[in-house]
Parts: C-alpha cells; structure tokens; sequence
C-alpha cells in the first residue's frame, strides 16, 4: 500500500514539477502536509496559512503544496523535489518529517526548511510549533466539568512529546476541578484516518467515557459523537459545524502570521534559523467560541483561565505537580522550563497506563 | 488485568461494522480476479462511492437513494478501467493504480461542499422481542441493512462461484482466457461484468464507511481501506468464505486493540496491527511453496490482457 502511494506521490511530482516556472521572479513556498486540505482539523489550518500568504504577498509569491505525504522516507522524496524545483522556502508540518527535512536540508543548504513541531535545528532549518497544551488546560478544565461518569477520553496519536504534553495537561486541570475524574487513553498511531478515529471514540463511549478529547487531525471524533452521545472538542481547528453539541469548544492552531512573516523573512534575507514556541498569549493558538451548553461558571472560570494565559499570569504547567510514579516534578508555585515541556516523555500522577515506546 | 470491563457483545457489534466496508470490497475484488483481471483500484472506487453515497443522501434526504448512487459511482469507475484495460488493452496494474488515484482526487472535487455536514441516520433491525435478546440480539438482529446485505453477497458470490454454470465461465476465462475464447465464451464482456461487480461493491463498501461507521465526509477518509481488501483476497487465497475470516481478522484487531487500550490492558499496539499484515505474507509463502495449492487458488490469467487475435 505505502509503496503504491510512494511511487504515484513520485509519479504525480514529477510531472507536477517537470514543467515548473522559470525560476526568477516570485518567491517559491512549498508545503509538505500529512493529510488532505480538506481534513477539516490540521492540515486544513495550514492550508489556510498557505492562502493567507498567498493573499499577503500576491504575485510576488508561488505556493505549492503536496497533501498526504506519508511520515518518513517518503517525504524525503518529496522535499527534494521541491528543493530541485526552484523552492526557496518549504514547510514541513508534522512531526514525523523531522529526519527527512534534516536529512534534505543537508542536501540543499540554499534552501531554507521550516519544519513543525520538532526539536531538530540546522543552519537552514528553523522550527516552529503552537503551545497547544495551554488550549489543552482549558479543554482539560471543560472536560472535568462536563462529565457525568467522572471518564474523560483522549484519543492520541503517536507517543511524542507534544501529544504527551497534552494528554498531561488536560488531565491537570480536569482533575483539579474533579478529583474523581479519570482518563482513558487510546492510542491510534494514525494522524488521520476518519474509521479509526471513529472506532476509537465508539471503544472509549463504550468504557463508560463521555467527554473525548482528540489528538486526531479529523473531525470523525465530533461526527461520532453526535450520533452516538457523549462531548468532544473541536482539535486544530474550530469545528463549528459541531457547536453547541457534542463540540463544547475548541483549540485551533493559527499558523498565518508566523507563515507570512517568514515568507517575508526569506524575501528580504532575513531569514535565520530560529525555534518558534507560540501560544495564546502570540495568537499562535486560540480557543474556539464556548458552548452554551457549558454551564455559565464554567465558561466564566475557563474565560478567567484563558485570559490568564494570555496575560502571562497563569501557566498551565504550575507547582504543585507530581510524575505518575509518585516522585515529585514541580514544587508548590514552581513552573515548568520549556526544556522539560519539550521533551516531556512522562505521564503526570493520577493518569493509568504507560506510554508505549 | 480486568477483562470483565471488556464487553464481547459490544466489542462483537463494532467488529461487525469494522468489517463491513473492507469486507464488500474484497468480495467484489474477489470476483474481479476470478475473472482474471487485477483492479488495484479499489481505494478509488470506495472513496468514489464513499462520496455519491454521502452526496445523494445529503441532497434527497434518502440513505437508500444514496446507496444505489454509491453503487452506481463505483460502477463508472470501474467501468473507465474496464475500458482501457478491455478495449484499449493497457496495462491493468498502471490503469488501476491511476483509477485509485483519479478516484481519490475526483472525490475530493465532488465532496468539496459536503464537509462538516451530518447525513441522515440510517435506520437499523429492530424486531420487537427478538432485537432485545441478550448476546443474539446485538450481535444478530440489530445492525443496519448493509450488515445483513454484505452476508447476502458473500453467500451469493460463493454460491455463484461455486455451483452455478456463469460461476463456472468466470472462471474458466480468469484461468485460461484463451480456452474460455476457443469454447466460444465473450472473455471481455465476462470480465467487464465482474469489474462492474467489483465497482458496485467497493462503492457500496465506501458508502458505509461515510454513511454509517464514521458517519461525515471527508476527504480521503477511507484511509487505505481499499489496499486491505485487496490483501483480504490474497489472503483469503481467492475463496469467498474466507474472505469474511479476513474482514473479521483485519477489521478484529483493530477493534480489538482500541478496545484493550481503553480498558488499560497493557499490549504493543505496534504488533498487534502488523498481525495481518504478517499473515497474508506468510500466506503468499505458503501458497508460493507448494505450486499445487497455488496453481489451484490463484487465478492462472490474472493480469493479463486478453485480444481475441492472440
């Protein structure tokens, strides 16, 4: 199966490609996408950065994009393509292509590389990600509220530290509001597959969960729910469609600015190699309309929590906060560095389970 | 380990419904290659008909309507790689390599306006009594018509394949499309048929996963679906019942493995879902060691093209 898609995606390149413009006037943007534009979660807000550059720089710029590039080796293929290709600037925007866009980056030291949500950094490779955890905590504390049967659900993708920061956080402060709160995890090991994602909401409703938090990149979660009972959150995109019920809110990632203003970075060289580490307080990060199925102090407190993110008085990650084992991570008052979110590979206390290797 | 949490009959239910869609396009598949033609078009065809179903059910408010669409885009489909592998003489695994590809592009064209948007629900078996019986009812007599409708095609195919003189043709041209020829059997119209068959099919198997088991539109959200099916057929070495083992055994783990992590049952996801996978290549081993077996299963024509002047 992947070596069919691997060959077409190499196919469809090459003729994409083949007949690319004569280099010179307008700045070539290339997009690498995990998914299809029309996901409706992840890749369509990246998507949707792709056009704002568009619209902010006219014909002073050319986008490309490639959607559902597999993770790995075969996105190597395709970053070289556009490398070849004339591209000045390419995102790559999931974790999953950290390697490969090491790996050509290497090849091609006069292109620049942006590449999403990793940790790897070279001279012409800059990062860039959300702090989606702080969307997390207000989801978190939601999710605590919401729940009857005291089981919250959290559909995970794959076992990294970004999925696991907020699997972390969204249990914090659902338990902080519920004590007796507890939380399933299933991992999916798929960014973006609709019947998976769906079965997996089916198997956690059927564990008695009634609120679910997706890592997912589709909205299946939400279109499951809504058939089958139960709340969800509106993940990497608003998913307003689902309002009021079963979407309670929503974290969307909005990665327009930062686009724009690299794009421009590159065509004024200024470009460096810089990690971006955005969240609410940047924009980077916003969070959806609240439901009014929410009760009224609920969607006042959670208000209360986001404008003090946004302010800088609250960080979701705050003393006092102990790892599952028991040992402690965080005195009382203590807030967490970014070394430690960013490479964050433990549960916090009070979650089940262990993360699989 | 708490196993009591884990619900059989539930987790039978959803298995069902995992099954369902890969296991309608690996009958049609099934088919398709008994009549000696290799249509690795599949995932085209069930996200094709993933969307016509959604489409005309959205827009006339009628599951049914939307269901005989999704049969009928499946069925063009197939129908433009019958053309160019049948009457143009192309190469079958180029054409439907590009089959997949056009239908998953076509789709994402035609599905554009249908994103976020619920279709109707589709109604499911409810007889009074018989419906509430504890363990049968369930997993027997509450699931939606598409459920009992794919039993009704896995039977048919086995019974058409196997006891009926048309079933005995199909065969003859995907084992030996020159004899069939000799004998004076249509080899291309035989073939275009079983291809319809397997585009009706896979659409319908398409039309399931977005009407019933997720249920929304989204762009390529058979995920892959139509790849499973095809190594459904080889690892069911081209005989219908054990077409329905394989549904139940790639569809079951999956299923199996979400439920076992939500309960907290510690298990390495990682291996649990390649356990197909490793079963159907050590199937193609043991099929490719003994040349009889093989020679028996395997479609002696399959993927080759047919002119009646060679």
């Amino acid at each position: 199966m992947k070596l069919m898609k691997t060959i077409l995606a190499g196919a469809a390149l090459a003729v994409g490609f083949s007949g690319a413009a004569l280099a010179d006037d307008p700045v070539k943007v290339g997009f690498v996408y995990v998914g299809p534009v029309g996901d409706g979660g992840w890749t369509y807000y990246h998507d949707l950065g792709r056009i704002a550059v568009e619209e902010a720089y006219g014909d002073k710029v050319e986008t490309t994009f490639v959607e559902s590039v597999p993770e790995g080796a075969d996105a190597e293929r395709v970053m070289t393509q556009m490398a070849l290709s004339g591209h000045k600037l390419i995102f790559t925007t999931s974790f999953g292509y950290m390697d490969p866009t090491i790996n050509v980056a290497k090849k091609f030291p006069n292109v620049k590389f942006e590449h999403a949500t990793g940790y790897k950094t070279a001279p012409n490779v800059s990062t860039y990600s959300a702090r989606f955890y702080e969307g997390r905590a207000i989801t978190g504390t939601i999710a605590g509220h919401m729940t009857k049967t005291n089981k919250i659900g959290y559909i995970a993708s794959f076992p990294i530290p970004e999925v696991i920061r907020g699997i972390n956080s969204s249990f914090l402060h659902a338990k902080r509001v519920n004590p007796d709160v507890e939380m399933k995890v299933i991992w999916a090991y798929t960014w973006f597959d609709p019947g998976k994602e769906a079965d997996a909401t089916s198997a956690l409703l059927d564990q008695g969960v009634d609120v679910i938090l997706a890592h997912t990149d589709s909205t299946a979660p939400l279109a499951k729910l809504a058939e089958a009972g139960g709340y969800g959150f509106g993940q990497a995109a608003d998913m307003i469609q689902y309002a009021p019920a079963p979407r309670l809110s929503s974290i969307i990632d909005d990665w327009a600015p930062y686009y724009i203003a690299r794009v421009g970075a590159v065509m004024d060289g200024s470009w460096e190699s810089v990690s971006t580490w955005h969240g609410i307080p940047e924009g980077m990060v916003a969070i959806g309309e609240f439901s009014e199925v929410i009760p009224e102090d609920v969607r006042n407190q959670v208000q209360e929590m986001k404008d003090g993110i946004a302010a800088g008085t609250y960080h979701p990650f705050t003393g006092p906060i102990n790892k599952q084992d028991g040992s402690a991570w965080l005195a009382d008052g203590e807030i967490a560095d970014d070394g430690t979110l960013a490479g964050m590979n433990f549960y916090i206390e009070g979650i089940v389970g262990d993360i699989p290797n | 380990m708490d196993f009591s949490a884990l619900n059989p009959v539930a987790l039978m239910v959803t298995l069902m419904v995992a099954a369902t869609p890969i296991m309608l396009a690996a009958l049609g598949e099934l088919v398709v290659e008994k009549s000696g033609v290799l249509n690795l078009g599949v995932e085209g065809m069930m996200i094709f008909g993933a969307i016509c179903g959604f489409a005309v059910s959205v827009d006339t408010g009628s599951v049914w309507l939307g269901i005989i669409a999704a049969m009928i885009g499946g069925t063009l489909l197939s129908l433009t790689f019958g053309f160019l592998t049948q009457y143009l003489l192309s190469n079958q695994v180029a054409s439907g390599l590009a089959l997949t590809l056009f239908g998953l592009g076509l789709a994402a064209l035609v599905g554009q306006s249908y994103t976020g948007i619920k279709p109707p629900s589709f109604p499911k078996l409810d007889i009074p009594f018989i419906s509430d019986l504890p363990v049968i009812g369930p997993i027997l007599f509450s699931h939606d018509f598409i459920v009992y409708f794919s039993f009704i095609i896995l039977g048919g195919v086995w019974y058409f394949l196997n006891y009926t003189r048309g079933g005995l043709i199909l065969r003859a041209v995907g084992e030996s499309h020159d004899a069939a020829h000799a004998l004076g059997y249509k080899v291309v119209r035989v073939r275009l048929m079983a291809i319809a068959f397997g585009g009706a099919c896979a659409g319908l198997g398409g039309a399931y996963v977005s009407l019933i088991r997720v249920p929304q539109w989204t762009e390529g959200m058979t995920a892959g679906a139509g790849w499973i099916a095809l190594a459904i057929v080889v690892f069911a070495s081209w005989k219908p019942l054990r077409v329905l083992l394989g549904a139940w055994l790639f569809g079951g783990i999956t299923i199996l493995q979400l439920n076992l992590q939500a309960l907290g049952v510690e298990i390495d996801v990682a291996y649990l879902s390649m356990a197909p996978y490793l079963v159907t290549i050590i199937v193609l081993v043991i099929m490719s060691a003994d040349s009889k077996r093989a020679s028996l299963n395997a479609p002696a024509s399959l993927g080759k093209a047919f002119h009646a002047s060679s």
